[in-house]
């Protein structure tokens, strides 16, 4: 089996070529001055210091908060229902994480704009209340509408995990907790909660990369003057025109992510 | 226990509903007679025809064809020689190399996009057709690559090896025995990277060049302005290709399992 060993040649230079030289580039952007050429390197920390300044380190606050509301709605919500998926029979389970799924595969676009139509100072949710008789909420363009969004979006990265830990147990140690005399509850938190942990902890890295990374949830759902991460680092390549900049924002998030995988990674071999 | 379950069905319903009706809302009001998308006055298919007489529209829709067809067919051959390479060899970087191989699914779309624009940039490839294409195939890539791989895994390589021994060289033996039995995984990894392209936002706002427009920038650029009606028709266009390509897979793998 050793013919055919060559046919990685080809797939290596366009690995390198697309891949690894663009990421080195970015950290080259990062490190330099502004305007400045590829060809005349000059090392600043410049970038990075301004990211200290205090609207760029809201920006990187916000981004965090919604990120862990979203993850942890999506846990308190996503948990119950992976775990009443995981009752049925293995028929009905395939059928209803196929459910789950769809979402995932129809574009993140429509799904978004989807909520527009409902959340919209004349949208369909304004329009009932008329109807009972209650004056129009704003409710898009805020918080609260971001989250809707990005709850309703990433649910299924919660609940696919969490499913698939639960579905996985051996149901041999529910049974012995209960022989041993535990109580729904206790067997609960003791056995059924700590095995489905790895599901738990990949489910909420999924989640929390993905809202803490997007930018185009925010701009729809948030306005066009609602910045986040991503909408920080879209701006500065799209309309600002600040690559340095924009690069090292990419850089800290780069970092920040590794630095949470491994901590999850970490609390995974902990268990 | 009674009362447990039907609560339980309930929750199930809520969340299940709170997934898909606001999608409904969107396919259903495609079809609406009134421009205000709060309630249904008369069916109507005047926002489909309205949608196919506008040319840009048209133009859109042509260029993610092109893209989608072009990125996946590219992407199907460079990904199968990446999947048969990767595990053919027996170096101390193979792990590395595998972990490189699915880096544009890992890293967020957001950095992966301007990492491509600064890249094209720097080489000065000038944005438009080309640096969409390529930048598709940067994402698709992974797709086939990972679904060939599994496929070679589960595979015995004592057929290819059976073929040689009845006399096949090096390349009959890959054409008539390998390459079939992967081909299923080919065609339903590409499948997969053909919906991706068609539905891809982020890297695309980054590489796409000033004049030219994909469909899902299309709606991307008139979704910040405000919703119109039309954006309901394309949207449920969209979600069609989408679930056609995801059915033709589904009946693919079905097949193949026979």
């Amino acid at each position: 089996m050793k013919q055919f060993k060559h046919l990685i040649k080809p797939y290596l230079v366009w690995a390198f070529v697309i891949i690894v030289i663009p990421l080195i580039l970015i950290a080259l952007y990062a490190f330099t001055e502004e305007g400045n050429e590829v060809l005349t390197l000059a090392f600043t920390w410049k970038n990075f210091a301004k990211f200290l300044e205090t609207t760029y380190l809201s920006v990187i606050l916000k981004s965090f908060k919604l990120g862990i509301i979203t993850t942890v709605i999506c846990l308190v919500a996503g948990y119950p229902l992976a775990f009443i998926i995981s009752k049925f029979s293995e028929k009905v389970q395939s059928l209803l994480i196929l459910l789950v799924t769809i979402p995932m595969w129809i574009n993140m676009l429509l799904r978004t704009y989807a909520w527009m139509n409902l959340l919209s100072d004349n949208g369909i949710i304004n329009y009932l209340l008329g109807i009972v008789g209650i004056s129009p909420v704003s409710m898009m363009y805020t918080d609260f509408s971001v989250i809707v969004g990005l709850v309703c979006n990433f649910m299924p990265f919660m609940i696919i995990p969490i499913h698939t830990s639960l579905s996985k147990m051996d149901k041999s140690y529910i049974e012995a907790a209960y022989d041993l005399g535990a109580n729904k509850l206790q067997t609960f938190t003791r056995v059924i909660w700590k095995l489905s942990i790895p599901g738990v902890l990949n489910g909420i890295m999924m989640v929390f990369l993905l809202s803490i990374s997007t930018f185009v949830i925010p701009k729809l759902l948030g306005g066009g003057q609602y910045m986040l991460i991503g909408n920080l680092i879209e701006s500065q390549f799209i309309s600002v025109g600040d690559w340095n900049f924009g690069s090292a924002i990419s850089l800290i998030l780069a970092v920040l992510i590794l630095i949470f995988m491994s901590f999850m990674k970490k609390m995974d071999k902990d268990e | 226990m009674k009362k447990n379950s039907k609560f339980a069905a309930f929750y199930m319903g809520v969340i299940f509903l709170l997934m898909y009706i606001p999608i409904a809302v969107v396919i259903v009001f495609s079809f609406n007679e009134s421009k205000l998308p709060v309630s249904f006055t008369g069916f109507s298919l005047k926002w489909y025809r309205q949608l196919f007489a506008d040319s840009d529209m048209l133009e859109a829709l042509r260029n993610s064809l092109v893209l989608g067809v072009l990125s996946c067919g590219i992407s199907a051959v460079i990904g199968t020689f990446g999947a048969v390479g990767l595990s053919r060899i027996h170096w101390k970087t193979k792990g590395a190399l595998e972990y490189i191989s699915i880096l544009p699914l890992m890293i967020p779309e957001i950095i992966l996009g301007m990492v491509l624009m600064a890249f094209f940039y720097m080489l000065g490839l000038p944005f438009g057709m080309l640096t969409l294409l390529i930048g598709h195939t940067v994402f698709c890539v992974p797709y086939i690559l990972m679904e060939v791989k599994a496929r070679l895994v589960g595979m015995d390589p004592s057929l290819e090896e059976a073929a040689r021994d009845l006399g096949a060289g090096a390349f009959r033996a890959f054409l008539d025995v390998t390459l079939p039995l992967i081909m299923p995984a080919v065609i339903s990894g590409s499948l997969l990277a053909f919906a991706m392209s068609m539905d891809d936002v982020v890297i695309s706002i980054f590489v796409n060049g000033p004049r030219i427009s994909t469909l899902p920038i299309k709606v991307y650029t008139q979704l910040k302005t405000g919703v119109t009606p039309e954006i309901n028709a394309l949207c449920t266009i969209m979600l069609a290709v989408t679930l056609l390509v995801l059915l033709l897979r589904s009946i693919f793998a079905r097949r193949k399992n026979k």
